[in-house]
């Protein structure tokens, strides 16, 4: 269940653009290191063929296409949906670049408590990519918990990203994966 | 207690910055109304049924005399002159604009107070005892509170959970703090040589009231914050997203069993208790010491009572509790003058109180999670004179715990969820019961306005509910509910009732319950108890 189709969209324009009857799309669309990127990442469509690029594969064909995909050379990234465990594939998890964990809604938060165990539990250290709802509010709370590449197309989001203007509290009162914790007062915290 | 040092004003400063930038978006059409509302709801502000409703952190009902004032003066200058303290220990102004909001944030960060995760679906306010450190308990539970708040305040993973997350903390075994009906319900205990607690997850009222289990009867303090982790993160990954109505952690506790569920919080517990989060003891008493006790009077103090007005003698009697501390007594101050509306507070009733607490308890308000406010600390040749200045303010009703006390939500008077009124039921019941109410003794009447239950009607002595029945108000009865240390959830008596025959049927109750009692000694609860509820249903029900 292809989101974009990235390959054909790299190809067009830099600039947004619609699509008939769709949202507006954006080749640029993976903000990462403080810009926004042309993206090389191609998710997979179910039953088709695998391209020779940087592709992205569900859960589901991952478990299906496991040892054929043992040989492939193009880097592979796994696509998480709300809900789908990671446990059972703790493994596999080093052979994967990218991991896009979804946000159906902004405000369905279960993509947070993922990525803290991919980072945590399962020391991914990979490209670990936002998509779906992503927007601004949202952004610092993903850094701190291990995002580092965000699908953005929420046009205030692009602006706000692009102009350096989103407010965030800068005080944490925890550590999560943005720091290591620290001496002297609140041990829990990370370093600042 | 507490006191901001410079990391916390900092970061309640640039919250309030945050939080003017979000405001400032929405007013130019940048945010959408839908992308808005998660925004302000983490920070207590609500869309109501005429204007905006501002939400205040206190955190564990804890406040200062300063923090009362600044409070009054947010009423005067910002609102119509009233605020209205909650069931979750908060303070609400129902009549800001959004655009003064941000300004009366930073009135609150000049008092070391906020509006940070009163709301939204994040961990709320942590609630604790309103007694803390002045009854007898294993330890202040304070402490603990703040350093939950502390963690809990902006947790990047915590914020957008399934619904939100209610922790309360008692260190007393006389429940206060209704432990069993919060998410989580945390008890102090003595433990080893040191202190721990037993935790209790997935209570909780609404639509589907549940008490909560007993996840882990020993957890050390020092792992206290790695436990909270655990249980979050398993609720997080593991609660309903699909139902807002299935979506509490008492459901998912539910539906996979209280075994099973402390068994996946055991298991990435042990993964990460060792981690950062593992409370250094220093760390711990660094906190507490905040909430070291006041220089207590250790003079011998007088206990005769001047026994020739009546109306201070049952105030002293109802309004005043047992202190740990020989001469001192702990007083409630009454919200519920009668036939008023419970909780709320003019500012020059707050400014009279903070000038009561800053003079006679040691600069010291709590409030409790029945309406009410409370001196912690009130030396006992002093309640006279704080009894005076009580009634000078019209706060010296002497009803704590009798039938006139009364919980209520806002209700349909104000509330964008409610289905009926609470506050005109409250009201009349109030006037009602007033002239027999010391008769009566001990009776706790709560009253919600709709099926989340902020009026906690699912734990009344006599719990109300109001509904929509073909486009009228209309009421449920529910008898022999519990929050404290015997809780309990109450039943529905039968058929409900139109606003006006609610008030007779909970007459009718009293009238059987006052017939049926084995002596004055024995509560309307107790009566209840070993009567059950067939002679309340006959009194109700039977054809007249």
């Amino acid at each position: 269940m292809p989101l974009l189709d990235v390959a054909s969209e790299a190809a067009g324009s830099n600039a947004s653009e619609a699509r008939p009857g769709g949202p507006h799309v954006f080749a640029d669309r993976v903000w990462r290191d403080g810009e926004f990127h042309r993206d090389a990442w191609v998710y997979a469509g179910e039953g088709e063929p695998l391209p020779d690029a940087p592709t992205i594969l569900s859960k589901s064909r991952w478990l299906a296409e496991r040892e054929r995909l043992r040989e492939r050379g193009a880097p592979l990234g796994l696509r998480l949906e709300p809900g789908e465990r990671v446990d059972d594939i703790a493994a596999d998890l080093v052979r994967f670049a990218l991991i896009a964990l979804v946000f159906p809604k902004f405000v369905d938060g279960w993509a947070f408590s993922l990525a803290r165990l991919l980072r945590d539990k399962y020391r991914y250290s990979g490209e670990l990519r936002a998509v779906g709802e992503v927007l601004a509010d949202q952004i610092p709370f993903m850094r701190r918990v291990g995002f580092d590449s965000f699908e953005v197309t929420h046009a205030p989001t692009r602006r706000a990203l692009a102009e350096g203007r989103i407010v965030e509290v800068s005080m944490h009162y925890q550590a999560a994966w943005d720091g290591a914790p620290a001496g002297g007062k609140r041990p829990w915290l990370p370093g600042r | 207690m507490y006191r901001y040092d410079e990391f916390d004003a900092e970061f309640v400063r640039q919250r309030v910055a945050q939080f003017r930038d979000q405001v400032n978006r929405r007013l130019s059409g940048e945010l959408s109304e839908d992308e808005f509302k998660p925004l302000r709801l983490m920070n207590g502000v609500y869309l109501q049924l005429h204007a905006y409703m501002l939400r205040i952190a206190i955190p564990y009902g804890t406040l200062n005399s300063r923090q009362m004032r600044r409070l009054a003066h947010i009423a005067r200058h910002y609102d119509r002159g009233t605020g209205h303290f909650t069931t979750r220990q908060n303070l609400q102004f129902n009549w800001p604009k959004l655009v003064d909001i941000p300004d009366i944030l930073e009135e609150l960060a000049e008092v070391e107070m906020h509006a940070i995760q009163t709301s939204g679906n994040c961990i709320r306010n942590v609630t604790a005892d309103h007694f803390a450190g002045a009854a007898d308990e294993v330890a202040d539970p304070r402490p603990y509170a703040e350093i939950i708040r502390q963690w809990s305040s902006l947790h990047p993973e915590f914020s957008f959970l399934p619904r939100k997350f209610k922790v309360a903390v008692t260190g007393a075994s006389r429940d206060r703090a209704a432990i069993q009906v919060h998410d989580i319900g945390l008890r102090l205990k003595r433990l080893g040589g040191g202190l721990g607690f037993a935790v209790y997850v997935g209570g909780g009222q609404g639509r589907t009231p549940i008490l909560a289990k007993l996840v882990r009867d020993n957890l050390p303090e020092a792992d206290l914050l790695s436990y909270l982790e655990a249980v979050l993160r398993i609720y997080n990954l593991h609660g309903r997203r699909d139902n807002k109505y299935k979506a509490r952690i008492k459901i998912l506790v539910h539906e996979i069993g209280a075994a099973a569920f402390a068994a996946q919080v055991e298991e990435e517990w042990q993964r990460i208790r060792d981690s950062v989060l593992k409370l250094p003891e220093a760390e711990i008493r660094r906190i507490q010491a905040y909430f070291a006790p006041p220089a207590f009077d250790t003079r011998p103090h007088k206990t005769s009572l001047d026994a020739s007005d009546r109306d201070f003698e049952r105030w002293v009697t109802r309004n005043t509790c047992t202190h740990r501390q020989p001469g001192y007594a702990i007083v409630t101050i009454s919200l519920k003058p009668i036939g008023g509306i419970p909780g709320d507070a003019s500012a020059a009733q707050m400014d009279a109180v903070a000038d009561i607490a800053e003079r006679y308890s040691h600069d010291e308000v709590r409030v409790s999670h029945e309406q009410n406010l409370v001196l912690p600390h009130v030396r006992i040749e002093h309640r006279r004179e704080v009894y005076a200045a009580l009634k000078a303010a019209r706060l010296a009703e002497g009803n704590a715990g009798l039938a006139t006390d009364i919980i209520a939500c806002p209700g349909l008077d104000y509330c964008a969820l409610a289905n009926a009124r609470s506050i005109p039921i409250a009201q009349r019941l109030s006037e009602r019961l007033a002239a027999r109410q010391h008769e009566i003794g001990e009776l706790k009447i709560k009253i919600s306005g709709c099926i989340n239950a902020c009026g906690h009607h699912h734990v009344g002595h006599i719990g109300i509910l109001g509904v929509e029945k073909r486009g009228e108000e209309h009421y449920q009865l529910l008898l022999g509910g519990s929050a404290a240390e015997d809780s309990a959830l109450a039943a529905i008596t039968g058929p409900g009732f139109g606003p006006e025959g609610i008030v007779d049927a909970v007459e009718k109750v009293v009238d059987r319950y006052l017939e049926l009692r084995a002596d004055a000694a024995e509560t309307f609860l107790a009566a209840y108890a070993r009567l059950g509820a067939a002679p309340f249903k006959e009194a109700l029900y039977a054809a007249a």
